[in-house]
């Protein structure tokens, strides 16, 4: 991938608890897509995040953002990269606007108050600059914490789990957000829990479990993937070739010879099973046990989506 | 150098200062002048001079000298403390910030805080008891490298603390003694032979003595002894707290 905004080469993170967060993670994420992660709790999202921006130390790997080691270039990766953590963490007496032109200078960038009133503006929260954070509602808290990580114009933004406990609105408005920043060429790496977020905004889609980068694929063609089922038939008898009549079902007969594994859609209007089972009787064949799966990457979601609930 | 950073910093700490001006600065003026105007005033005329100064005068120094260490540590402990018990360290943690730098910001934010309320209590000082000043440049040094020196002790108690008792522990239990055994309200001189020997293993002690001798030219121990225990107390901060960054201790994982 010539234009990755960020490589990650082979990233593992060891806790002092011996806990290994992450093992072996390898992944570039292009300039100016979307990326979804997607993964259980404790799978090791925000640990992958955290290690890209600096608040945890790799224990082995290589990261570069823009082309800058994060560790001995630390200053100008740092500066091209936005955070959204997980956690509501805000100062509670601090007012918006002081708070957001803390987090530019910080950033090493002069102060701009143009920049910031356009921040603050496309997160509805202008008129409340002047309130003290600890007077705003949970969501508005969750603004406060975007237009921090917005405010000295980073080319990456991280999003920990955006929409976690975040009401429909805000929800639809944060997604409104993301597409425009996509829009204005800022890359975005967000964590989720929900499929249909990702599904919703994302350009490629990252499945980490377990410390490991299950998947990385693109959106469509993950998506095409998990819309496959299978029906699995135990036959009665071997069966060496596929008889005439079944050829056109896009069977696949086992190795064995003592099963079929027949694979459909299962969001296509017909799954042409009863024409199957009706068919196999005219053939002849006879089986002693049907069951149907959900291919792996759909096992996958399902049981992240279980963890995640 | 990340300038804008120590900018947002110092400032930020300072107005965390100047939110709340009563309890920052007028409490701390106030409990530190009725020192010197009880034991000053009432105490004071009824016990001789010390090498020719006043009781009240002499125990200036020791005071503002106590009022600097306990403001610095308190200072510089909560400045890093907070956001580590908030989780909004996260921010500094992420931003393009050398450790020499948040140690400009948090640091050089506590150490004026103390600074001003040492002037502050200087100033108050004046109403009430004869002072005087002899190597005001050397006066201004001390006053200076102590408040630096204890504000990166605050820093370092802050990163270590690991909840609100350790932070106020160190303070309460460590500080305040040897500040109250360090020589503030007596000369050494007057101490059994023991506890004379005994004092001299107090840090405190070459602190006091030296701001003191910077007022009146009289001293406990030698000058170039406290000129030396001062810079050498700044050392082993800076060395303690840049292995505190350099290893991550107890601020990243």
């Amino acid at each position: 991938m010539p234009d990755a905004v960020i490589a990650i080469d082979d990233l593992s993170k060891t806790y002092a608890s011996g806990f290994e967060a992450l093992k072996h993670v390898s992944l570039e994420i292009e300039r100016g897509e979307i990326l979804a992660l997607l993964g259980p709790n404790g799978a090791g999202k925000t640990t992958l995040i955290s290690i890209v921006c600096g608040i945890v130390t790799p224990s082995d790997g290589t990261v570069t953002v823009g082309g800058h080691d994060i560790v001995r270039d630390y200053r100008e990766s740092r500066k091209m990269i936005g955070l959204v953590p997980q956690e509501l963490t805000t100062d509670a007496f601090e007012t918006v606007w002081a708070t957001v032109s803390h987090s530019r200078g910080l950033f090493g960038k002069k102060p701009d108050p143009g920049h910031l009133e356009k921040v603050l503006r496309e997160l509805s929260l202008w008129d409340k600059k002047d309130s003290k954070i600890m007077q705003l509602s949970g969501g508005m808290k969750r603004r406060v914490m975007i237009a921090k990580a917005l405010s000295h114009e980073p080319e990456v933004l991280f999003l920990d789990e955006p929409t976690a406990g975040v009401d429909v609105e805000l929800r639809k408005d944060m997604w409104a957000m993301i597409r425009r920043l996509r829009a204005a060429g800022t890359t975005i790496i967000l964590t989720t829990h929900y499929i249909a977020e990702a599904e919703e905004m994302a350009d490629r889609i990252g499945i980490i479990q377990h410390g490991e980068l299950v998947l990385v694929e693109d959106k469509a063609e993950l998506m095409r993937k998990l819309g496959k089922k299978q029906l699995t038939l135990t036959l009665q008898e071997r069966l060496d070739t596929l008889p005439e009549l079944l050829q056109p079902y896009a069977l696949e007969l086992a190795p064995d010879g003592e099963s079929l594994v027949y694979t459909y859609d299962a969001q296509g209007e017909r799954s042409g099973i009863s024409g199957l089972l009706a068919d196999l009787g005219s053939a002849g064949v006879r089986f002693r046990d049907l069951r149907t799966s959900e291919s792996s990457l759909e096992d996958i979601f399902v049981s992240l989506v279980r963890d995640a609930s | 150098m990340n300038v804008e950073a120590i900018k947002a910093i110092y400032r930020f700490e300072m107005a965390r200062t100047f939110r709340t001006p009563l309890q920052s600065l007028i409490s701390p003026v106030i409990s530190t002048s009725l020192y010197f105007v009880v034991f000053g005033a009432a105490i004071g005329s009824r016990i001789t001079e010390i090498e020719g100064v006043s009781y009240g005068a002499f125990i200036l120094p020791g005071l503002i000298m106590l009022m600097i260490l306990t403001q610095s540590v308190a200072n510089g402990s909560f400045g890093i403390y907070f956001p580590k018990f908030l989780g909004t360290i996260y921010e500094l943690l992420s931003a393009p910030v050398s450790s020499f730098e948040t140690v400009v910001g948090y640091v050089g934010a506590a150490a004026t805080k103390s600074l001003i309320l040492g002037i502050l209590v200087l100033v108050t000082a004046w109403f009430f008891v004869p002072i005087r000043i002899d190597h005001p440049v050397w006066m201004l040094a001390f006053l200076v490298l102590t408040a630096i020196t204890f504000s990166l002790v605050g820093f370092i108690i802050g990163i270590w603390a690991k909840g609100m008792e350790q932070l106020q522990t160190v303070p309460l239990l460590i500080i305040t003694p040897l500040t109250f055994l360090g020589g503030t309200f007596y000369s050494l001189s007057v101490l059994p032979p023991f506890w004379q020997a005994v004092s001299l293993f107090n840090p405190v002690v070459y602190l006091i003595s030296g701001f003191r001798w910077a007022f009146y030219g009289i001293a406990d121990v030698d000058i170039s002894i406290s000129v030396a225990a001062t810079l050498g107390f700044l050392a082993i901060c800076l060395a303690i707290v840049s292995w505190m960054f350099r290893t991550g201790y107890r601020l990243k994982s």
